[in-house]
């Protein structure tokens, strides 16, 4: 017993493959059980806790009518728009900012302002400016997330190593080419866990925006039906957006391996 | 007699701390390393001999005095003046093969000669076989070595070395010295060598410079007259512990004076 005791749970250290996986499995498997014990025992009533029989129907409904899709696709849309705008943005300017101190001079003050407002604050005067459609959610995202990114980035620029910069220039390397094949190389591992991390983070952005003012998204689908109470739908909209986020975390990863084979 | 290949000419570096308060790192520095010599600084740590070794690779600058190489003053970094660094600072993004033509393809030199010489110091340093690998796939060991590869790989003047087995263990810095031994013995390559080991210093040097710390200082210039080619055995040697106990003697006071002006 003790023997077990050791191998499973002792601080950092290692388990066999099985029984990560058997553990894993348990847990989603308990979470489940739980729903269905709640929901068909009819310990908690239908319109608080559908049951995942009426989840299910609602997600065919949903694709029969369409709806799903479109509020999917509209969601998706959305959020890839404004995050590819930040990113594109964020990327470079970060690292300028993290390794430069005279960009950093520039940036930094409304940077540190910027970041600490709630970007739901910021909704209000974004329909005021921009309108409910399309352009509002994709500025919602792109103020949520470029001032995050651009600070996040700084960091990981910033912490890119004085010798590593210096040995480039005892082997010849000028400015430009420290900056092009050292710095910017130096930075990718860290720009990919911080794009993966913020991605995270728009998809908070963007359902608070459908849930102040839409006519569509994932956001919207949830308001609506909470507006007739129907919680299957609610359900349905969590369980996509939860999926699609464990699917783009996913890609991130798998991206990250592919593109950068030699980070740790 | 030929003119010195380097020449420190009455260097001092000075500073303000982060409280302001002004701090002499080195003062009155003077010395020659000659062509195809081996010369070493030994000095307790905080001496300022790193300092000197980026003086002298044109990473910073000195307040006064002057540094030159082949009767050129040095203004900035440059290929000239290879250095291998004691922190780990092989670029993680390429093979070992491409980190030791990081140089040589900054310089433009077509790939087919590029391959021959990086094939040539990679052997020269023990790693043929692992041209393939990515420094994470390394041992500390094996990192410095192509650290080593790389900076010959540039053909630089003079190789400054910065404590680059400090990292180590006793049992690899030991091979990587006796390597090191080798290598030299083969090529005469102009070396300045930084380390605050005695045994090292006596080991490899034909000259070692004694500094003392705040301000850092040249104490005395110690003529190392044994015989070589040199090995590891020579550490128990009558001659070598005869030179040992005088430089020993020469830090030790140091010390004591350093203590003293601690306390006053």
């Amino acid at each position: 017993m003790a023997s077990l005791l050791d191998a499973y749970v002792s601080p950092k250290k290692e388990i066999p493959r099985q029984a990560y996986a058997g553990v894993s499995t348990v847990a989603v498997a308990v979470v489940i059980a739980l729903w269905c014990v709640l929901s068909y025992g009819g310990f908690v009533r239908s319109d608080f806790l559908p049951t995942p029989h009426d989840v299910a129907m609602a997600a065919i409904n949903g694709l029969n009518d369409g709806s799903l899709l479109i509020n999917t696709g509209a969601s998706l849309t959305e959020i890839i728009s404004g995050f590819i705008i930040a990113s594109v943005f964020a990327v470079p300017l970060g690292i300028l900012m993290g390794s430069f101190k005279i960009v950093e001079a520039a940036l930094e003050p409304v940077t540190n302002f910027v970041r600490y407002l709630p970007v739901s604050a910021l909704i209000p005067l974004l329909i005021l400016w921009v309108g409910i459609d399309i352009e509002e959610k994709i500025s919602v995202i792109f103020i949520g997330t470029f001032f995050q990114q651009l600070i996040m980035i700084a960091d990981v620029s910033r912490g890119v190593s004085q010798d590593l910069l210096d040995v480039s220039y005892t082997l010849g390397a000028g400015r430009r080419t420290v900056v092009w094949r050292v710095l910017i190389p130096a930075t990718l591992p860290g720009v990919m866990d911080t794009l993966r991390v913020t991605l995270g983070w728009a998809w908070t952005y963007l359902v608070v925006a459908e849930l102040v003012a839409a006519n569509k998204g994932l956001g919207y689908f949830i308001l609506n039906s909470m507006r007739g109470l129907f919680t299957d739908q609610i359900f349905l909209g969590i369980i996509v957006i939860g999926l699609l986020g464990l699917i783009s975390d996913q890609g991130f990863k798998l991206l990250r391996n592919r593109l950068l084979p030699w980070a740790v | 007699m030929a003119a010195p290949k380097l020449r420190i000419d009455n260097v001092a570096l000075r500073f303000r701390s982060r409280t302001g308060a002004p701090v002499t790192a080195l003062e009155n520095i003077s010395l020659v390393v000659e062509d195809k010599e081996f010369s070493v600084i030994v000095g307790p740590s905080g001496c300022g001999k790193t300092s000197l070794l980026r003086l002298v690779a044109g990473l910073i600058e000195p307040t006064e005095g002057s540094i030159s190489l082949d009767n050129t003053s040095i203004n900035g970094p440059g290929k000239d003046r290879g250095m291998v660094f004691q922190s780990y600072t092989l670029f993680p993004w390429l093979t070992v093969q491409n980190n030791v033509e990081f140089g040589l393809r900054i310089a433009g030199i077509p790939a087919a000669q590029r391959r021959e010489t990086s094939r040539r110091y990679i052997a020269q340093v023990g790693l043929t076989g692992f041209e393939r690998l990515y420094p994470k796939q390394l041992s500390g060991g094996m990192m410095q070595r192509v650290a080593l590869a790389r900076a010959l790989a540039n053909a630089p003047a003079i190789l400054l070395m910065d404590e680059p087995f400090g990292a180590l263990d006793s049992q690899t810095r030991s091979l990587m010295q006796e390597m090191l031994l080798d290598l030299w013995q083969g090529s005469h390559k102009t070396v300045l060598f930084i380390t605050h080991d005695i045994d090292e210093s006596i080991l490899l040097g034909d000259r070692v410079y004694v500094m003392t710390a705040r301000p850092g200082r040249i104490k005395e210039m110690v003529e190392i007259d044994l015989p070589r080619p040199r090995t590891v055995e020579m550490l128990t040697s009558d001659a070598f512990m005869a030179i040992k106990r005088r430089i020993m003697h020469s830090i030790h006071e140091e010390a004591m004076r350093s203590v003293a002006i601690e306390r006053t």
